[in-house]
């Protein structure tokens, strides 16, 4: 660098004189939207550890009953209420790999409730890979290699056993197939009304938008949780469990929409003034293209977030309906339906253990609000 | 007299919503083939009581419910005459409770007051928990106590309401010697109120609006503490810092005046949240309030008092946002009497 004598600093490079000017000085800048979008939630190392998280747990759904030494509905009728049991390594101060204490159970006449000692002295080491009860892979391939099990007569109980003798870590992973997929299947439904009546509401204006303003007004203002209650009381008994499954979810998510409408309706507003949405409609495209080429995919990644945000709603929604005995139904299991059975004081007191469903509900709420904040946070990418 | 005119004018919007909800609740009730009434009557003719039939006949016809949907509707709100004249929710009867073989009014007596008294507590506890902790966590962010209190209201946030209410329920009893179960001691019930039952409500409350409040409060905490924080880093702050304002002075004079009114607004978004979370902890708890009885409602098609209990919840939030609303534009005056947007 070389002062000249008029006081301008000129580099000392040589000029090429073939150089686009056009070109940027740090194309990672230019980078496209998306990119910049990750870049900045990488940072976010809340968000991005929930994100993993829920995307391995998305992932394991299909693949629940190989990882569960047993079935959802698998009885067994001489450990009901077994505690917990847990996995050692060394025995005796000597490793011989993984293995559980075989648990006897023992009727206490005085108490009334089932004693459980473990064996000690005959360690049973897992087997991996091994041949239990079949079931679907991926809900229709039927095998019956599960990924580990006890051997010959023991039994494994990681988080203890319930009422009937089923295993509650099983029941826990089939249980996420069911919970997990309600908050989809209902931000789905949500989403598709809010962007739908928000985007009608906010184009045309006028008499459709105070409409619907109305409705979003009113729907917001009632307790979700009695409505709830009611349009499952409309449920008939008699259909089947996947049916029920779908209109749950459903219902949870057609109360749900005003907000997401809500929030559309009033981007709408402000970019419906824009030049291109302007140049657009001079060039005569249809209400319905220019909403959805050129004004939705504006602030698609922001009603990603903010549905992302939503989704723990639904999933807490679904909890409390089959709690009460009014979403899902035995044989379907879903944590909702495991917890129904920790309702009162006594299995607080004496199976602890049947609470446990409790702990991957609040782990999943907390993963989907922080992936939400993080997403949130990274989608102004030019803001910091 | 603008405040009076906008409070008439609140209170006519509140009056359509409730009409167009009274729709709906009714629109639900009705969706489940059958009703209360069918299914007795063939109930009792599979176990050939004749007697029971003729009743249950005499019931249709007494509460109009051979008539078709929409005159059952006007004659339930009471716009057309039924089979007695004009007696519907407009002239103060309630209807009948077919489960209960009793008018709905008398079952649901006291318990619309406890519904109110339950949720209020917690209402107010939302406000004297996150008013503090909010306050604190923005003036001292990025310290320990900014951490915990976000810990603890995310925690909050995703912790199933009425698990949360079986847990504290359990240790509050064992290890404060906090009563379970109910909203009053059982000998108090049906009694005159007096102080040893206002007392012994009092000490039944403490739960059951901790566990309503907390995700509430957790939310309002997080929005106050955003909006201080956004009103710390003005320049009149640093100015008033600067000129040498004693911190606590200096914080609740201005930017907490400016914080505090989306505290007011945000009892419409938060009302409904928790009537939800008062019915869910109701049940869990046993609370008298009218939670239980909505369930049991629904569970038996028992159609009037589903839909009166429904009506009163939905009525209960109404009132509560439009309060509210009110109370907004008193603090603020800057707000526009023509409804709010956000």
């Amino acid at each position: 660098m070389t002062e000249l004598p008029d006081g301008r600093f000129v580099d000392d490079a040589p000029y090429d004189a073939n150089v686009s000017l056009q070109q940027l000085e740090r194309t990672d800048l230019d980078a496209p939207n998306w990119v910049l979008i990750w870049r900045q939630f990488k940072t976010h190392k809340l968000g991005l550890i929930s994100g993993i998280f829920l995307l391995v747990s998305y992932l394991m759904l299909p693949f629940a009953g190989f990882i569960a030494p047993y079935t959802a509905n698998e009885r067994h009728p001489d450990h009901l209420y077994s505690p917990p049991q847990s996995i050692n390594f060394f025995h005796e101060g000597e490793f011989i790999g993984p293995y559980i204490y075989p648990m006897t159970s023992e009727a206490n006449l005085e108490t009334f409730q089932w004693e459980f000692v473990p064996d000690t002295d005959n360690p049973a080491k897992l087997e991996f890979f091994c041949e239990g009860k079949e079931y679907g892979l991926a809900g229709f391939i039927p095998t019956n290699t599960h990924l580990f099990c006890a051997p010959g007569d023991a039994t494994i109980f990681l988080w203890g056993s319930d009422r009937l003798g089923r295993d509650v870590f099983s029941r826990i992973l089939y249980g996420a197939q069911l919970s997990l997929t309600v908050g989809i299947i209902g931000i789905t439904v949500s989403f598709l009304l809010g962007i739908t009546f928000g985007s009608i509401a906010g184009y045309f204006g006028g008499r459709i938008d105070w409409c619907v303003n109305r409705v979003i007004e009113i729907l917001r203002s009632l307790p979700e949780l009695p409505l709830w209650l009611a349009l499952s009381a409309a449920v008939p008994s008699n259909w089947g469990p996947v049916a029920v499954f779908f209109i749950i979810s459903v219902i949870l998510g057609i109360l749900d929409w005003p907000g997401l409408a809500r929030s559309v309706r009033a981007k709408f507003l402000s970019l419906r003034e824009e030049e291109y949405v302007r140049a657009a409609e001079m060039m005569g495209a249809s209400p319905g293209r220019v909403i959805r080429k050129h004004m939705l995919p504006n602030f698609m990644s922001h009603l990603i977030a903010s549905a992302t945000l939503s989704i723990p709603a639904m999933i807490l929604g679904e909890t409390a309906l089959s709690f009460l005995g009014l979403g899902l139904r035995a044989p379907a299991v879903s944590w909702g339906v495991m917890l129904n059975d920790a309702q009162n004081l006594a299995s607080i007191e004496i199976y602890p253990w049947t609470a446990i469903p409790m702990l991957p509900i609040i782990i999943v709420v907390l993963a989907f609000n922080f992936l939400g904040d993080g997403l949130r946070d990274s989608l102004d990418p030019y803001q910091h | 007299m603008e405040i009076l005119r906008y409070a008439i004018y609140r209170f006519g919007t509140m009056l359509l919503t409730l009409l167009v909800v009274s729709v709906m609740v009714f629109a639900i009730i009705n969706l489940p083939p059958g009703d209360y009434l069918s299914n007795q009557i063939a109930e009792l003719r599979a176990s050939g009581q004749s007697a029971g039939v003729a009743k249950a006949e005499f019931l249709r016809t007494e509460y109009a419910l051979d008539r078709p949907l929409y005159q059952q509707y006007l004659i339930w709100v009471g716009f057309i005459p039924g089979p007695h004249g004009f007696s519907g929710l407009i002239q103060g009867n309630f209807g009948w409770s077919f489960e209960f073989d009793q008018p709905v009014a008398e079952i649901v007596g006291d318990s619309l007051w406890l519904t109110v008294l339950v949720n209020l507590a917690a209402v107010l506890f939302v406000y004297l928990v996150a008013l503090p902790l909010g306050v604190i966590a923005a003036a001292r962010s990025r310290t320990w106590v900014d951490y915990t209190s976000a810990f603890v209201g995310y925690l909050g946030l995703a912790t199933p309401n009425f698990l949360l209410a079986l847990i504290l329920f359990y240790y509050g009893h064992k290890y404060f010697d906090l009563p379970i179960g109910g909203l009053m001691d059982p000998i108090y019930e049906g009694e005159p109120l007096s102080w040893d039952k206002t007392k012994s409500i009092l000490i039944h409350l403490i739960v059951p609006t901790f566990v309503i409040g907390t995700s509430g409060a957790a939310a309002m905490m997080q929005r106050l503490r955003a909006n201080l924080l956004d009103e710390l880093g003005k320049p009149y702050v640093e100015t008033a810092v600067a000129k040498g304002m004693a911190p606590a002075r200096m914080l609740t004079k201005y930017p907490l005046r400016m914080a505090f009114n989306p505290f007011v607004a945000d009892i419409g978004n938060l009302l409904p949240s928790m009537v939800s979370g008062s019915v869910l902890v109701s049940v869990v708890l046993g609370l008298q309030t009218i939670g239980p009885t909505l369930l049991t409602a629904l569970k038996t098609q028992d159609l009037f008092l589903s839909a009166f209990v429904l009506m009163f919840v939905a009525l209960l939030t109404l009132m509560g946002t439009m309060i509210s609303d009110v109370l907004l534009v008193l603090l603020d005056p800057r707000i526009r009497y023509e409804g709010r947007e956000t």
